[in-house]
């Protein structure tokens, strides 16, 4: 780890006019910043702490939504009555995730933010385009277990690794920033990118740029959902494939359907048109399995990762059919409905 | 009232729990000394080739740095190889750290950063710059195969494979029942909770105190004195509590070394702390490709085995284990033919990991073993209960004890074996296939030369002394526990002190030997302490106990009586002032018998069975549930027993369904080295495991009747549970850890 200086921002304005300076890093919860540090894959210079800023509250919106301050943990969030009762399907996202103690400290815009757990990237002694813009990829060729099927490039097959924001993902959220010039409103679909040729670059934020809320629409889909995480272990590992599904259903026959993977891409992964594929389907495995070829249609596997295109089909198939029969996956019981 | 047997066989609660609960206890990294520097290992980052240069100077330039300690300003130390050598090394060339610019593996150490303080030494080191001259590296066991051979030198206490029996390959063709397979597990690390760590503190005029992480304080104390030429009187080592080790700290490791170093070289005190992903540096359980033959009569007999294991070392020491034998001494068998060889790669030397060898060749064996059973169409039980074996078939000697039939009988009950269907597939859930599978276990019951001391004074007060470890096995209970029952005491007026270079030696803690030798030792010195005291008793002015002999007399209330006649007794206090002595005290050694060992061999053996359930589409297996029978003669303390059990369990079953160190070959790199990337089993995965003792009396393993239970638990468990995944799913997985992607 370098030294640093540290700077406890007192405003919002403040902590974004210092942001801006490439050397300097916001801290949050510092889950994943301090263990970058220790690891000297980050070496800011000046580290700003924004846990004093007044963005820890969950708010009504006007459109019946909610608004979540980007410093609310995340077990506060997924223990949030209102959380728990509208938007079961983010609830339970956010707790298949990382143990009790990190979800205390990892904050709502840390969790966005937070950066891949490819073996390279963490590892200064080996080549890595992200973490060294130009120095190659070895995961392409090297251990790729726990790599990316979908939207890769030559230049990088990282993942992003949050559960929540494959709930965030699916629920079509918006995530509300504020910068050096003025605030502004992404989508969260465009929060974060694809690495292309510029792997070191996860998200949208423009320099300064510090999340501040993401705010959900009146629609939780809260009687047809599920989050499945598919992992190595039981609990206290990162997916391999999971699934957010979420259903609006009559009479048997799909309505509206949201389904986004996480583990499998450099972004979560929400398709669209494979939603698209289920509207008016009846809520059969049948059209489970057809929307999930779509979604994979042009998924590509590495050496030790290409079992995932197979997984990811198998888990969309039973997360539709958790969703859809009003039976979502606990996050406690780890027993696979 | 105490009364003879109190304490011993009794499950008693761990007397340093409060120690380590309340955080009083403390581990190798947690000394302090005045004037305390820090360094911190800069890890290399090629595989093979040289150092061309070290920049140093920007670390240099940090203030609060002391000193950056390469190969090129080391201290000199000693010169051959011999002196190198620790108690457990392989043979071959010791690993030296800063010793020359060459590197032998990734990860390998190539600098200590010495600075005032642990923050500035760790900046200071992440500014040192290396520049290396690259040479071609291997470190895929499958490539090297092809140079596989049989290790020149054996190493002490490993035998090598028997010759062979009969004519293996000519039964296999001629029986009627035939399995084959390939069997191989993922190179795994021991990853104890508490880091490898050294505290040296410099006490002046050349003398150090060591606080090491190590399994055993004289190993590391001769090996100080010898890699820096030093007196055995200026070096203490102790290693009074250790987190957890599982084979990882038999041998010194180079933080020890670069500590030592510095501290002598700045003669200051200093602390070494390895980082996580340091843990991944210098020891593991080695990458073995096995191939398994058997043949069988249409009863189930055994007609032929042959086991071949190709096994992963260094290039600079043949690290060996018994990975084989096994497949030749556990069944009866008249044609027999096994071999083991190593293959050279390029990452540090492997190391003994719980139950080294036995874990590695009995996965293998006994899951060919359940191939067999649905070959022949038999129950597995039935099958080794067919071929079950009272002597070790390799040398010919009967065994000590072996209740390994009544394991597999309160195994099978405690399951509901009969529940099994013996038709893969056919038992479902929900969406899980429900399988059980079944396994033998063994491991070699030892008794290692150990001496110990016990003191005894006038007010009622034990100490018990032995040079001996207690890694979390419980060596500090058991002992106190043997000490109080020698003199009729509660375990608080036990005071026990293990964990010092300067105590009566005792080797390393490992090979579950423990338990038996030190336990031993100290029973011999409490027996010389209480006929000594006796003596004295006898010899008062008119004394109650005049013609008492030990056997008449019991030792309890701090009192010496006559058996038959409580009424007469003397007291601790009156027979010590009788004697003119102000304590008792004596030591004596265990040793194991010559004579014994002419005849008989002595293993612990357990019968595993697994229940799993296996989600049918997505390939997760959950481990409901799993019963450990074990036989391992004389239980001492049935909580803490239980406990080795329960942790052995949990490692097996983390090589069945998880761990796993990946290798970048063409990086010749670990590269999942953290806690997060490298599972070992969560809580989640840990379901119900049920251990039970079946009763096995042994008069010969060792004096005190007991056989260790540190590694049993491990042994046959990844078998057991890939038994029972194939059970369920019809899938036979015979590369561990079996991961969901193996079942799709
Ligand atoms: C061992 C381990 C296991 C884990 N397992 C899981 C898991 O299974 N699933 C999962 O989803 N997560 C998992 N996590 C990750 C965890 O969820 C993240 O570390 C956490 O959410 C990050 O939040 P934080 O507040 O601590 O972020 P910090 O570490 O404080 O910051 C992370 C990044 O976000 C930036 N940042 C923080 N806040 C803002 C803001 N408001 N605006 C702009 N930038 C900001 C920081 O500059 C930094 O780059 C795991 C973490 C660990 C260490
Ligand atoms: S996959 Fe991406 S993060 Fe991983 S090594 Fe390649 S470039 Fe780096």
């Amino acid at each position: 780890m370098n030294n640093f200086e540290y700077l406890r921002a007192e405003s919002l304005g403040q902590a974004a006019a210092a942001a801006a300076d490439p050397a300097t890093k916001i801290i949050a919860g510092g889950t994943n910043l301090l263990d970058l540090m220790k690891y000297n894959v980050e070496r800011p210079s000046r580290v700003v702490d924004i846990t004093r800023l007044p963005l820890k509250d969950i708010a009504e919106t006007e459109a019946g939504g909610l608004r979540i301050g980007a410093l609310v943990p995340n077990s506060d969030l997924a223990y949030d009555e209102r959380i728990k009762a509208r938007y079961p399907l983010l609830s339970s996202a956010i707790l298949a995730g990382a143990s009790p103690q990190l979800r205390n400290s990892a904050s709502t815009g840390g969790n966005l933010l937070q950066r891949t757990r490819c073996y390279y990237f963490y590892d200064t002694a080996t080549p890595c385009n992200k973490r060294e813009p130009g120095t190659g990829c070895p995961a392409v060729h090297g251990q790729n277990r726990i790599h990316a099927i979908l939207g890769t490039s030559q230049h990088c097959i990282a993942t992003h690794p949050s559960d929540m924001c494959v709930a965030l993902a699916a629920l079509a959220a918006t995530v509300h920033v504020t910068g050096p010039n003025g605030s502004r409103d992404i989508a969260f679909g465009d929060f974060h990118r694809l690495p292309g040729d510029a792997p070191e670059i996860d998200t949208t934020l423009r320099p300064g740029e510090i999340v501040t809320a993401v705010e959900l629409p009146p629609e939780g889909f809260a009687a047809n959902h599920t989050y499945l995480k598919l992992r190595d272990r039981l609990s206290y590992a990162f997916a391999l494939v999971s699934v957010a599904a979420a259903l609006r259903q009559e009479g048997g026959r799909v309505v509206e359907a949201r389904l986004a993977l996480g583990g499998v891409a450099h972004k979560p992964w929400r398709d669209e048109a494979a939603e698209a594929m289920l509207a008016g389907k009846p809520a059969s495995p049948e059209s489970f399995a057809a929307a999930a070829d779509h979604l994979l249609r042009d998924a590509k596997g590495h050496e030790h990762n290409a079992f995932k295109i197979e997984l990811a089909r198998r888990a969309i198939v039973r997360a539709l059919g958790q969703a859809a029969a009003g039976t979502p996956q606990s996050q406690t019981d780890k027993r696979i409905r | 009232m105490p009364s003879a047997e109190h304490h011993i066989g009794a499950p008693r609660s761990r007397i340093d729990g409060p120690a380590k609960v309340t955080g009083a206890a403390r581990y190798a990294a947690e000394h302090t000394a005045p004037d305390l520097a820090y360094g911190i290992v800069v890890s290399g980052a090629i595989a093979r080739g040289r150092i061309r240069s070290v920049y140093a100077a920007a670390a240099l330039a940090v203030p609060g740095v002391i000193q950056v300690f390469t190969h090129e300003n080391r201290r000199r130390t000693a010169w051959l190889d011999y002196s190198y050598k620790d108690d457990v090394a392989p043979p071959g060339a010791p690993f030296r750290p800063l010793y020359d610019a060459e590197i032998h593996y990734s990860g390998q150490p190539v600098a200590l950063v010495v600075a005032e303080d642990y923050e500035t030494a760790a900046y200071a080191a992440s500014l040192l710059a290396i520049d290396y001259e690259v040479a071609e590296h291997e470190t895929d066991l499958e490539a090297q195969r092809a140079y596989a051979y049989v290790p020149s030198k054996k190493r002490s206490g490993i035998p090598p494979p028997p010759s062979p029996r009969g004519d293996a390959e000519k039964a296999f063709g001629e029986a009627p029942l035939h399995v084959e397979g390939d069997y191989s597990h993922a190179i795994e690390h021991h990853n104890p909770m508490e880091p490898h760590a050294s505290t040296v503190i410099w006490e002046g005029d050349g003398k150090l105190t060591v606080h090491d992480k190590i399994q055993g304080s004289q190993n590391s104390q001769r090996y100080i004195t010898s890699v820096f030429g030093l007196k055995a009187d200026d070096v203490r080592v102790m290693n009074a509590y250790v987190g957890g080790a599982f084979g990882s700290g038999l041998r010194p490791h180079y933080q020890l070394f670069l500590a030592v170093m510095a501290a002598l070289e700045l003669e200051r005190s200093i602390k070494v702390v390895l980082t996580r992903d340091q843990m991944f540096t210098f020891s593991y359980r080695p990458h073995t490709l096995q191939t398994v033959r058997l043949a069988a009569d249409r009863s189930g007999a055994l007609r032929s085995i042959r086991h071949d294991a190709v096994a992963g070392t260094s290039r600079y020491e043949d690290y060996q284990e018994n990975v084989v034998n096994w497949s030749g001494m556990m069944y009866h068998c008249d044609n027999v033919a096994l071999t083991y060889t190593l293959a050279q790669i390029d990452t540090a030397t492997p190391a003994d990991m719980r139950a080294p060898g036995a874990t590695t060749g009995v996965f293998a064996l006994e899951i060919a073993m359940d191939e067999l059973a649905e070959r022949a169409a038999m129950d597995p039980i039935a099958l080794r209960l067919r071929n079950y074996s009272d002597e070790d078939e390799n040398q010919g000697k009967a065994y000590t004890s072996k209740e390994l039939r009544e394991c597999y009988r309160v195994g099978a009950e405690r399951i509901g074996w009969s529940r099994r269907s013996s038709v893969p597939r056919s038992t479902r859930e929900g969406r899980e296939l429900v399988g059980f599978g079944m396994a033998t276990g063994c491991w070699e019951a030892y008794l290692q030369k150990t001496a110990a001391r016990a003191t005894l004074t006038p007010d009622g007060k034990l100490e018990v002394a032995t040079a001996s470890s207690d890694i979390g096995t419980g060596t500090y209970t058991i002992l106190a526990q043997i000490g109080a029952d020698g003199f009729g005491l509660d375990l608080a007026d036990v005071s026990v002190r293990i964990a010092d270079s300067t105590l009566p030696t005792a080797p390393v803690q490992g090979g579950s030997w423990t338990a038996a030798s030190s336990g031993s030792a100290v029973q011999a010195a409490c027996q010389a302490v209480r006929e000594t005291l006796l003596g004295h008793a006898r010899g008062l002015h008119r004394s109650p106990l005049a013609n008492a002999g030990i056997e008449q007399v019991e030792f309890r209330d701090g009192r010496i009586t006559f058996a038959s006649d409580p009424a007469r007794f003397v007291t601790f206090a009156d027979a010590m002032r009788a004697g003119g002595v102000d304590k008792v005290e004596a030591e004596a050694t265990a040793a194991p018998s010559v004579v014994t060992a002419l005849r008989y061999v002595s293993y612990t053996h357990a019968a595993v069975f697994a229940e799993v359930r296996v989600d049918e589409e997505l390939g997760i297996v959950r481990a409901v549930r799993i019963v450990s029978a074990v036989a391992a003669g004389r239980i001492l303390n049935p909580k803490t027993a239980r406990s080795q059990i329960l942790g052995g369990g949990v490692m097996g079953l983390g090589m069945a369904l998880h761990e796993e160190t990946m290798m970048d070959h063409n990086l010749g790199r670990f590269m999942n080295h953290n806690l997060g990337e490298y599972h070992v089993p969560a809580n989640a995965d840990v379901h119900d495991i049920d251990v039970v003792f079946v009763e096995e009396h042994d008069d010969k393993v060792s004096p005190i009747g007991v056989k260790g239970l540190g590694e049993i638990g491990i042994v046959g468990t990844a078998a057991a549970i890939a038994n029972a995944v194939y059970n369920a799913t019809g899938k036979r997985i015979r590369d561990l850890p079996i991961t969901l992607d193996k079942l799709l």
